[in-house]
């Protein structure tokens, strides 16, 4: 860990080598999980993979117009890949590559979203669970073992039923976007936060404990100053990694709740629900409906995980020993 | 010990408490099984008034929670409000189903992770290795539909048009006349779960033998001039597979709720399409009870496997 290790020799001849030898700068912890994750060799393919995806999904909606996702075209109906529609067209027309392109703003929007609001429960109920202990700490983790012990499908599917009524559309910046996209949202997310919170409690229970807590005590800081100042940031490691990771399950669960019918609906296109409409044509051999996007779930899925993992050895050494 | 296990079951109850209610909560408000009726021409408002209040729907809230807690608790989980069966009765019919296909697949799970977590461990950095990581590592980020669709696609759709024997994907899962049918109803379904389940399994153990190959004991066995393979099956292996068969257990309860998606794409007769069904009708008292069931034997299922845990791993101490 030291990062030079002439400061760790107490041999006589140090002081000689700190004069003589060039001294390094210590590296910061920033700079020692950068080296490291650099070095991550899935990790950095992972991290290509998503920034190629991005590349993907923003550069082609520059330049394919939304209006060019939705056109439908019946004469051009269950049409297989071909010059025109390279990943051929829907039941109605819409041209599958296009779809894509859209669709995948939606389903990482949705991805992101939903981790912010995973991040936030899991954060605030593991941290107040651990710092105020006692009662509290029983009910919130009793509530959290609830919660896990439902298989998470059932789950989801009893929380997307009983938010999701009918809902309209939703205007934001000159596009329209239908309302389900922030049903599905706040369905993941309110799912999926008790793994995230059972982390952060253990960590925050061993930090609590520590001489750095006391000492801000005895200065008179507040519960509130040393919950976010002091524990929250010390726990951010294992909490990036768990939101990144976090990131690529939600994805596949939007991809789950729309493949139900539950999750975003008609004419925004999600990778889920593309593959929803796509089963019904299954039999009638348009392969092309499903198979691109799921290709696509598949690639943005694999890429956030490696990401995830790398980050993981980055963050926390011990972990990646081995692999 | 005792203490413990007493303290363990005291706090299983109040889970079950908390389940129920937010169940009950979450599927009472979120549909309207009156709805059904509201299109019925025939009918008055007098007769809706009726079919009310004879299912209990008229009175509070709470009042119809602690009702159906109560029966409940004697083992009445209600009626169907569609199809009029007893709510256990229906989960008697679905269960067996569930059980063959998630227990076949489950055999096959453990089998081929134990193979392949092995060999990776072993053969580490090597190509096979790789191989196989790459490989569990896609399995793992593969949405089990992907895999459902595209073994239809192949072995259903393209062999039939290539008019090769073709595996069936719904319809009628019993033949009085083919024995075989069932099995190969199972073929496809058992195929897709022991693709994604296996991925993750495999990685998990991978990584586990690879922790207790590094350990001092290890180096002392082989110090000693033990064979490799004594080494890895006599010691190494048996400390390794203490926390998979942990991962298992917790997830053995989990497969008594079946596999909703993939039950519903191959039209397979279990829990998961039980419970996806009667959802998405706002059919409470099914859901109710397909959720109650699958929780309990969650909770009860994650103290059996602690305490197994103790017998099998002595250095765990509960406290």
């Amino acid at each position: 860990m030291t990062a030079n290790p002439t400061f760790s020799q107490p041999s006589p001849l140090a002081a000689v080598d700190f004069v003589t030898e060039e001294v390094q700068e210590p590296l910061t912890p920033g700079q020692l999980v950068w080296r490291r994750f650099r070095r991550h060799r899935m990790a950095m393919i992972g991290g290509v993979g998503v920034i190629l995806l991005l590349l993907f999904i923003i550069g082609g909606s520059i330049i394919v117009p939304e209006t060019a996702a939705n056109n439908t075209d019946l004469t051009a109906s269950l049409a297989g890949p071909s010059n025109v529609h390279w990943f051929g067209t829907d039941s109605v027309g819409r041209d599958v590559f296009n779809r894509i392109i859209y669709g995948g703003q939606i389903s990482l929007f949705i991805g992101l979203m939903a981790v912010i609001l995973e991040v936030s429960l899991g954060t605030l109920i593991g941290g107040v669970a651990a710092y105020y202990g006692g009662w509290v700490d029983a009910i919130l983790m009793r509530f959290t073992e609830a919660m896990l012990a439902i298989p998470a499908l059932f789950l989801l599917i009893v929380l997307a039923k009983f938010i999701g009524r009918n809902v309209g559309q939703v205007t934001i910046l000159g596009r329209t976007f239908s309302g389900s996209i922030g049903i599905v949202i706040l369905v993941i997310g309110i799912t999926s936060w008790m793994f995230l919170a059972r982390i952060v409690r253990a960590n925050v229970l061993s930090l609590k404990s520590l001489d750095y807590i006391e000492a801000s005590r005895a200065l008179g800081a507040s519960n509130t100053r040393i919950f976010f100042s002091h524990l929250v940031p010390n726990t951010l490691g294992p909490i990036i990694v768990a939101a990144t990771l976090g990131l690529a399950s939600a994805i596949l669960l939007e991809a789950y709740v729309s493949f139900l019918g539950l999750g975003v609906q008609s004419p925004t296109s999600t990778w889920g629900n593309m593959m929803q409409q796509a089963q019904s044509f299954l039999m009638r051999g348009a392969w092309w409906m499903w198979v691109f996007p799921s290709l696509f779930i598949v690639m943005i899925i694999l890429s956030i995980n490696l990401l995830g993992d790398g980050l993981r050895d980055a963050l926390d050494p011990r972990s990646g020993r081995n692999l | 010990m005792w203490a413990y296990l007493v303290r363990r079951i005291v706090q299983a109850f109040f889970i079950l408490f908390i389940i129920t209610m937010l169940c009950f909560i979450l599927t009472r408000l979120s549909s309207d099984p009156m709805a059904q009726y509201a299109t019925k021409q025939a009918m008055t408002a007098a007769d809706r008034e009726t079919i009310r209040r004879n299912l209990g729907l008229d009175q509070p809230m709470p009042i119809q929670y602690i009702k159906w807690l109560g029966l409940a608790l004697q083992g009445n989980l209600g009626n169907s409000f569609f199809s009029k069966q007893p709510v256990l009765l229906m989960i008697q019919q679905r269960l067996p189903m569930t059980l063959i296909l998630m227990s076949t697949a489950e055999v096959f799970i453990i089998i081929i992770s134990l193979i392949l977590g092995l060999i990776a461990a072993i053969k580490q950095y090597s190509f096979t290795d790789n191989l196989i990581t790459s490989f569990s590592f896609v399995g793992y980020s593969m949405p089990i539909f992907f895999i459902a669709l595209g073994t239809i696609e192949i072995f259903a759709v393209q062999f039939k048009l290539w008019h090769l024997p073709y595996l069936p994907t719904g319809a009628d899962i019993w033949s009085p006349t083919d024995p075989y049918q069932m099995l190969r109803h199972l073929v496809l379904p058992v195929f897709c779960l022991v693709c994604i389940q296996t991925a993750g399994y495999s990685r998990y153990l991978r990584s586990s033998i690879l922790e207790v190959l590094g350990l001092d004991y290890v180096r002392t066995a082989r110090a000693k001039g033990l064979s490799s393979r004594t080494v890895l099956f006599k010691h190494a292996l048996r400390n390794a597979i203490l926390p998979f068969v942990t991962i298992v257990g917790l997830d053995i309860p989990f497969l008594l709720g079946g596999a909703l998606v993939t039950e519903s794409i191959f039209s397979w007769p279990g829990m998961g399409r039980l419970f996806w069904e009667y959802a998405e009708r706002g059919d409470y008292p099914v859901v109710l009870g397909v959720l109650l069931l699958t929780s309990t034997a969650v909770v009860f299922f994650t103290i059996v496997v602690d305490m197994v845990y103790t017998v099998v791993d002595p250095r765990i101490r509960l406290s």
